[in-house]
């Protein structure tokens, strides 16, 4: 019996159609119409298991499969898909397929996509114990550690090359760092030190009101801002926007092998690209940080001088009266890491971004998120110490 | 019809690919003026000329990257600039394009990138779309690679998967830009046998932008050459035929592969 598959299509053109008989030791499939990827097409192996005598019962056994293509129409991949389904079925039962009534064309790609790769690919992936892949995590952190601290001493010593005169300074990259760090960065850090200063007063307000103590909150919003937030904010905006701009400017320059090309000429990247962007940011961090503190405190004005009987005057003379130099200078010293860490962090990652163009979006977020935890931790330690010191 | 691949097909068909008194510029400057070429189904027509002669910008206009400033594409006849949307996706849907650089999606496998337009294309589902991306895959040699990334491939490897995705949907048209580039000469050959074997077993027109001479004579049926100091072209026919009657000397000293002459 033979089966008939035939899928049914609105077009006007045949569909694609193969049939399946048996003829004595050969099972011929015929096939007709127009074969195409966009329409449905028949599988070789549906259509062989309801073709009588297929499995060699009743007529003795199969020896081969044959095709008849006279009635075929135009056809493309879905047909060789369908002739490939087939010799997988002949290898799976030992007979012989029999590829002499296909088109030439047909034929010569069929042997085009037998023909065996130039390589044996094995991708024998080694099975890892829970202690060995520790083992590994452990001995990529300590890796990682040690190219932190390499990238970073290397850091150093071109500073040091360059105080020495030993560095040919790139000025127009540390320009275009300044330029990108001030009137660049400055309506994001206006809109965020404000609602920050906002913040705390609101927080002040709520909370010193109860103990009668409201006119503190020019206290609380002066120490606040110069001694934590102005800086902390400033360097959390910095690593999302300049460590990421950062690590995917370099990155990008490492794939395109413009760094390859750099050290080839004998010039250092880190002198020539790290650290001009690294001393842009060095000077343009506590710059933004002063800034950053103003318009915080401006904003925490506005809300006391709003919410409590409080004057202009009144706010600034307490603000004065309570809050030393020593606040502002421990966030401006703070700035300054803060500044060196999202530099440092940026850079490294763009320094060490593999290949292809997703590697890049890698280093730009890893910078992002090395660059603020850095930033928490190391503001954790500085108040410890500034506690220890009594600062 | 009888056992036909697109190769047979036509006769009286409107070719493939018209471009009608084309003009392209960038801005105001004027790339190239008065081209006006037409390729014949089944064809692989190659377009030279010197660096920096608007080779590779010729192959946008073609694919409909640019817009010509004045003139017209045809693709089947169909003015491809002015079509609608609609339309245009679907004459996208019938051409092929392998850039210079392969431009893999890097985040992609290989299987994943050539499995993309299928998935975009077609209704195909996901055990068939598996089998298409296998056999396109081995069609260019790439058996077994496809769990790969692009970057952990080589060069040549790249060219040859970016083939397999190019092909992925049996286009009617394939274009190529500099095949040759950046491959030794045994991949550059390899590469140059795929070219003519998806002509003959598929009947696919092919179109290339290349200057490598050896491909050239190797596989064009006829090219069209760029003249960057007329600013148009100054030869179109079979390469051998422009070697041995030059219509000009910048044509002769390109496909000669000489200097003289010049200052």
């Amino acid at each position: 019996m033979a089966l008939i598959a035939a899928v049914q299509e609105s077009t006007t053109a045949l569909p694609a159609q193969a049939e399946i008989r048996r003829q004595g030791a050969v099972l011929v499939a015929q096939l007709a119409g127009e074969w195409k990827l966009e329409h449905a097409t028949p599988r070789f192996d549906g259509l062989v298991e309801g073709t009588a005598g297929a499995d060699g019962s009743g007529s003795g056994p199969v020896r081969a499969v044959g095709f008849d293509a006279t009635a075929l129409g135009e056809w493309d991949s879905s047909l060789l898909i369908f002739l490939l389904q087939a010799e997988a079925w002949c290898e799976a039962q030992e007979i012989e397929f029999d590829a002499t009534g296909l088109p030439v064309q047909i034929s010569r790609l069929l042997a085009l996509a037998r023909a065996v790769p130039e390589r044996v690919v094995t991708v024998a992936e080694p099975r890892i114990s829970r202690i060995s892949r520790l083992g590994r995590s452990a001995q990529s952190a300590w890796q990682a550690w040690l190219e932190a601290v390499t990238f970073t001493g290397a850091v150093g010593h071109s500073f040091g090359r360059l105080l020495l005169r030993r560095v040919r300074m790139r000025w127009r990259d540390f320009w275009v760092v300044v330029q990108s760090n001030s009137s660049g960065a400055l309506p994001i850090v206006t809109l965020i030190a404000l609602l920050v200063g906002v913040i705390i007063a609101f927080l002040g307000v709520v909370v010193l009101q109860r103990f009668g103590a409201g006119y503190y909150v020019s206290y609380l919003v002066g120490y606040g801002m110069l001694r934590e937030m102005g800086a902390l904010m400033t360097g959390i905006i910095l690593a999302g926007r300049t460590g990421a701009g950062f690590a995917a400017e370099l990155g990008s320059m490492k794939i395109t092998e413009e760094i390859d090309a750099l050290r080839t000429l004998g010039v250092s990247p880190i002198d020539h690209l790290v650290l001009p962007r690294m001393l842009g940011l060095f000077v343009m961090m506590p710059l933004l940080t002063i800034y950053a503190d103003f318009v915080g405190i401006v904003g925490g004005m506005v809300v006391a001088v709003t919410l409590l009987d409080l004057s202009t005057t009144q706010f600034v003379g307490g603000l004065l009266t309570a809050v030393t130099l020593s606040d502002a200078l421990l966030g401006l010293a703070k700035s300054v890491v803060f500044g060196l860490i999202v530099g440092l962090s940026g850079c490294m990652k763009g320094m060490q971004t593999g290949s292809g163009a997703s590697a890049v979006g890698r280093s730009a977020t890893s910078a992002v998120v090395l660059g603020i935890t850095l930033i928490i931790v190391a503001n954790s330690i500085a108040d410890w110490l500034a506690a220890l010191l009594e600062i | 019809m009888t056992n036909v691949s697109r190769i047979e097909r036509g006769g009286g068909e409107a070719p493939p690919i018209e471009v009608r008194d084309l003009t392209m510029k960038y801005d105001s400057l004027v790339v190239m003026q008065s081209l006006s070429f037409s390729v014949g189904r089944g064809e692989v027509f190659v377009i030279m000329g010197g660096s920096g002669s608007g080779k590779s910008t010729l192959l946008q206009h073609l694919i409909g990257l640019k817009r010509p400033a004045q003139g017209s594409i045809l693709f089947d006849g169909e003015d491809f600039g002015a079509a609608d949307t609609t339309t245009q996706k679907r004459a996208l849907r019938r051409m092929g394009v392998l850039y210079q650089n392969g431009a893999l999606w890097s985040g992609l496998t290989l299987a994943e990138n050539v499995a993309l337009p299928l998935e975009e294309f077609t209704s195909l589902d996901a055990v068939a779309i598996g089998e298409v991306v296998g056999l396109k895959l081995a069609l260019v040699g790439l058996r077994g690679f496809e769990s790969y990334y692009p970057a952990e491939i080589s060069g040549g490897m790249c060219k040859r998967a970016a083939l397999a995705r190019a092909i992925a949907l049996d286009p009617d048209v394939l274009f190529f830009d500099e095949p040759s580039s950046g491959l030794d000469p045994i991949s550059a050959s390899r590469l140059d046998d795929l070219i003519l074997e998806l002509r003959a077993s598929f009947g696919t027109t092919i179109v290339v932008v290349s200057h490598d001479l050896a491909s050239i004579f190797r596989i064009a049926d006829r090219a069209l050459f760029l003249d960057i100091e007329e600013k148009t072209m100054t030869a179109l026919g079979s390469p051998a035929q422009l070697r041995d009657n030059p219509p000009s000397d910048e044509v002769h000293r390109f496909l000669t592969r000489s200097s003289k002459g010049l200052p």
